[in-house]
């Protein structure tokens, strides 16, 4: 798997690789015998979930710099339509099919075909939300990605035919861990490639200097669209993949309360840092699900975990502003003390 | 029409700000390979000529022709396009970006391809990138900064800093370079290094370059043409000899105590 | 008509809740450039504070017709905008003043934080089920041409433009006001000029949450039933009426909360009233996208 091969027979073969391994671990990790395995997978795939949440959003917040709270909003768009495919088109067809490889077949293939329309509007909508965006200020913009978010929720509770305010229920079961993890292998390479790239040097331009990067030739406008766009279709097939593994979506999942739980992630691991959304969104996934018993020991049974989550974030901006690993990521962090060759040399200061 | 084969022509550029009229009248053509300064006391309006050649602000009348072609309607990356870049008189490096992509982003117009191509890592995607590092390399090594490649930009010494926004201008590579104020903020001795440098560049690149400056001296001995404005209005162009024995000039900077205009 | 002029007179009553609020957003943006999420979970606070001291009362005195009565009423006001002025100015102390030379993002998400830990901190300590907010005026309608009016209404109405007037004398009349308006038209030149930026940072937050105290106080009369998480929609909305207005305007603020109170009051009364939450948010992206100084502001463009 070198140079020498064509590019897209070397990727091929390694996405062959990858699959191999998610199919192994899909089967593997169902084998393993320990009681509650069920509910462990369960965490892990809405870690993976997480983990395509957190990586999309830094796309628009770390690398572009726009500051973006209205992710779960993408996501909702990204969740309902492809529900809304499956459930009223796909699902009905499949059903007249006979039990089988075939049926089997067509289920995944009417998945994926659900999850990229999902994808694709919420990249409509990531392309409407980000044209204002190009005359805001970060806080101006923060506020309008959040009332974009509140209105798309106001909207689905207006739609009867999505369940309204009941909630959308009897969405067929057809994610599993190997199309979230795939989903989210596939979020993590595509934002490493593009932030290698000449689309992700001007994202990172456009976020440190908006009027450098314009004198430089890169049409702002156009990158922070872009931004926008990648990262809620990102956002929007997590979206669809979660609908197709919770089998329910209610609007109060989608309030704003979510946006900030994936600008958490993004902004604990350092604003910018691919390998610090994923660790956060492992550590912020885990973390309420392990601080589930400390309800036990609070009176009345209350649950301190949000009232934790918010101190810990308030500390964290207090007193590491930058997050866990700044703009750097993770083999940088730890590799910085062996290697200091004279590319790395320690900068003057 | 444009001057057929000026770089730059402004023609009767005039700019209000309320009832403030910062430049008036304005007019300047600058033809290839030419070295030509714009001075002036400060708050002349020196800067905000150079805001308008960017695109950066529409003139209130007049037009601006680079390359032939009218910028009224252009944004400022449109200009760049157009074979012209420029530096910023308070730097505005990518601080936190490495030395490397600063220059890499200056010559943004020449190694784009499509998002897709970057996620695929298609053959057009490596091509760009290798000529990209390439040319990078290339332009720090006559800055005397590829030792410093990877340091964050913010790191650089002040006079690194301005030698480096140079080189990401030139990144673009341009026909016609705009310097704000290259020298503002060096001590004598980088001032000497940096005047160097634009001969260097001007001969080796074959380019025109437009000097704003405040400090005369610098501007006398680079320049071959030099535009005096005040108080917005152009009040005297020529040689630097010319210049230089120009009542009208030597009144304006004489207005202001010495040292400051640099004389 | 009547229903026009009931919508009117409904819409005003709510409205100018939003305007008491939108006035602390204004001014911390209007010195600090700064969105203070936490600023509608401080109105939360006031109600809660009110609802305490309003109960407690309540149960330790003899009430007329289960009312506490005016000057028990004012009492409560008044604990509540102590207990929410102590808060703005430890909220500003304990965690934006270390911040405030750092990205302005930090600042923000920080907000977000302290906003988070009201709701989330009022759930824990208060409860999360909803609870009623204690009696302190008789209530009893008025007929007034065919309009129903309640005494709420008018006791909104007044003790709100009391409040607002007060406000504007504080801004415009006191040596404060004076070094609050030098603060916000140059944070720099004014710390130079041997202005107490710091103390005057203080005060502000310290104004603005006693303002967002009252607001709560008045919600709560107004509507009686309140949830750690109520302060969230109308501080938005406060946030987005104080946009409208041109932020960092104070009299914009006030006419911005009215024009939102107003345009939900007309829409809630329509068949679109399932959409009254979003109403708002379309309003501030319309303004942001065709004239984003607000209605009296001044925009700024970035200078280069």
């Amino acid at each position: 798997m070198t140079k020498s091969l064509p590019w897209w027979l070397r990727d091929l073969l390694w996405l062959a690789l990858f699959v191999a391994v998610l199919v192994g671990l899909a089967y593997g990790l169902d084998a393993i015998p320990i009681v509650g395995m069920a509910y462990y997978n369960r965490i892990l795939v809405l870690m993976g979930i997480n983990i395509t949440l957190a990586v999309s959003l830094n796309i628009i917040n770390g690398h572009a710099g726009q500051f973006s709270l209205g992710h779960a909003g993408f996501m909702a768009v990204g969740a309902y339509f492809s529900a809304y495919l499956t459930f009223y088109h796909f699902a009905p067809r499949l059903d007249k099919m006979p039990a089988g490889t075939e049926q089997w077949l067509m289920q995944n293939v009417f998945l994926v075909i659900a999850v990229l329309c999902g994808g694709l509007l919420a990249a409509l909508a990531g392309y409407l939300v980000g044209l204002p965006s190009l005359r805001l200020r970060g806080d101006y913009l923060a506020i309008v990605t959040l009332g974009f978010g509140e209105i798309i929720r106001v909207f689905i509770l207006n739609i009867d035919k999505i369940g309204a305010a009941r909630g959308f229920s009897g969405i067929p079961h057809w994610g599993n861990f190997f199309w979230v993890f795939l989903v989210c292998g596939l979020a993590i390479v595509i934002s490493w490639r593009l932030v290698q790239s000449s689309v992700g040097r001007a994202f990172l331009a456009v976020r440190e200097d908006q009027v450098a990067a314009e004198a430089m030739g890169i049409d702002t406008t156009r990158y922070k669209v872009k931004a926008f766009v990648i990262g809620s279709f990102l956002a929007g097939v997590a979206g669809g993949l979660y609908a197709h593994y919770t089998m329910y979506l209610n609007p109060q999942t989608f309030m704003f309360v979510k946006s900030f739980e994936v600008v958490a992630m993004v902004v604990l691991g350092g604003l910018g840092s691919i390998s610090g959304s994923v660790v956060a969104a492992v550590i912020l996934t885990f973390l309420p699900e392990g601080l589930r018993s400390v309800k036990d020991y609070m009176p009345g049974g209350r649950d301190p975990r949000m009232v934790i989550y918010s101190i810990m974030l308030i500390v964290l901006m207090l007193t590491r502003p930058q997050g866990l690993f700044g703009r750097r990521e993770l083999w940088q962090v730890f590799g910085r003390k062996k290697k200091r060759d004279q590319s790395e040399a320690p900068p003057v200061q | 029409m444009a001057n057929g084969n000026a770089l730059l022509d402004a023609r009767d550029v005039t700019i209000r700000f309320g009832g403030l009229t910062a430049v008036s009248h304005f007019n300047l053509g600058i033809q290839p390979h030419e070295l030509v300064g714009l001075i002036g006391p400060n708050g002349a309006g020196k800067t905000t000529v150079f805001n308008m050649l960017t695109g950066v602000y529409k003139p209130t009348e007049g037009q601006i022709f680079v390359g032939g072609v009218s910028t009224h309607d252009f944004k400022p990356y449109q200009i760049t396009a157009l074979g012209m870049a420029r530096t910023f008189q308070n730097i505005r490096l990518f601080k936190e970006l490495s030395v490397l992509d600063n220059v890499k982003i200056g010559g943004h117009i020449h190694y784009k391809y499509s998002a897709a191509a970057a996620v695929l890592k298609t053959n057009r995607f490596h091509e760009a990138e290798e000529a990209a590092e390439h040319d990078a390399i290339e332009l720090l090594k006559i800055f005397g900064l590829e030792n410093r490649a990877g340091y964050y930009a913010k790191n650089l010494p002040y006079g690194d800093q301005r030698r480096l926004e140079i080189a990401r201008a030139l990144s673009a590579q341009p026909k016609l370079l705009l310097l704000d104020e290259p020298a503002a903020g060096l001590n004598d001795r980088e001032t000497r290094d940096l005047l160097q440098t634009i001969r260097d560049i001007h001969k080796r690149f074959d380019i025109a370059i437009l000097v704003i400056e405040h400090n005369m001296e610098l501007v006398m001995e680079l320049c071959e043409r030099i535009v005096v404005l005040n108080f917005g209005k152009t009040i005297a162009q020529g040689t630097p000899g010319q210049v230089r024995e120009n009542p009208v000039v030597i009144e304006a900077y004489l207005g202001e105590p010495a040292e400051a205009a640099g004389i | 008509m009547q229903e026009i002029l009931q919508n009117l007179l409904n819409g005003i009553a709510v409205g100018a809740i939003y305007a008491l609020i939108a006035l602390g957003y204004t001014m911390v943006y209007g010195i600090l450039k700064l969105i203070n999420f936490a600023h509608g979970d401080v109105f939360m606070l006031g109600s809660f504070v009110g609802f305490y001291v309003g109960g407690y009362a309540a149960r330790h005195l003899h009430t007329t017709g289960g009312a506490l009565g005016w000057g028990y009423a004012g009492l409560v006001m008044l604990v509540a905008m102590v207990v929410c002025g102590l808060f703005g100015f430890l909220n500003e102390r304990i965690a934006y003043r270390p911040l405030r030379n750092s990205p302005r993002i930090a600042s923000l998400i920080t907000a977000i934080g302290v906003s988070f830990l009201l709701e989330y901190g009022g759930q824990f300590v208060f409860g999360a089920d909803p609870k009623r907010f204690p009696t302190l005026v008789a209530p009893h309608y008025i007929a007034f041409g065919g309009l129903s009016v309640t005494n709420y209404q008018i006791i909104v109405l007044v003790v709100a433009v009391i409040f607002m007037g007060l406000l504007q004398y504080i801004i415009y009349g006191t040596k404060f006001g004076r070094a609050m308006r030098a603060v916000s038209f140059n944070f720099e030149t004014a710390s130079l000029m041997g202005i107490p930026t710091d103390r005057v940072i203080s005060m502000t937050f310290i104004i603005g949450s006693m303002l967002a105290a009252v607001a709560g106080i008045l919600f709560g009369l107004s509507y009686p039933t309140i949830n750690p998480l109520m302060g969230i929609m109308p501080g938005l909305k406060a946030f987005i009426a104080a946009v409208l207005g041109g932020i960092g305007n104070v009299p914009g603020a006030v006419v911005g909360g009215l024009i939102i109170g107003i345009i939900e009051s007309f829409i809630g009364g329509s068949p679109l009233s399932g959409y009254k939450d979003a109403i708002a948010f379309i309003i501030l992206i319309a303004i942001l996208l065709f004239r984003p100084s607000g209605l009296f502001g001044k925009y700024q463009a970035e200078k280069v």
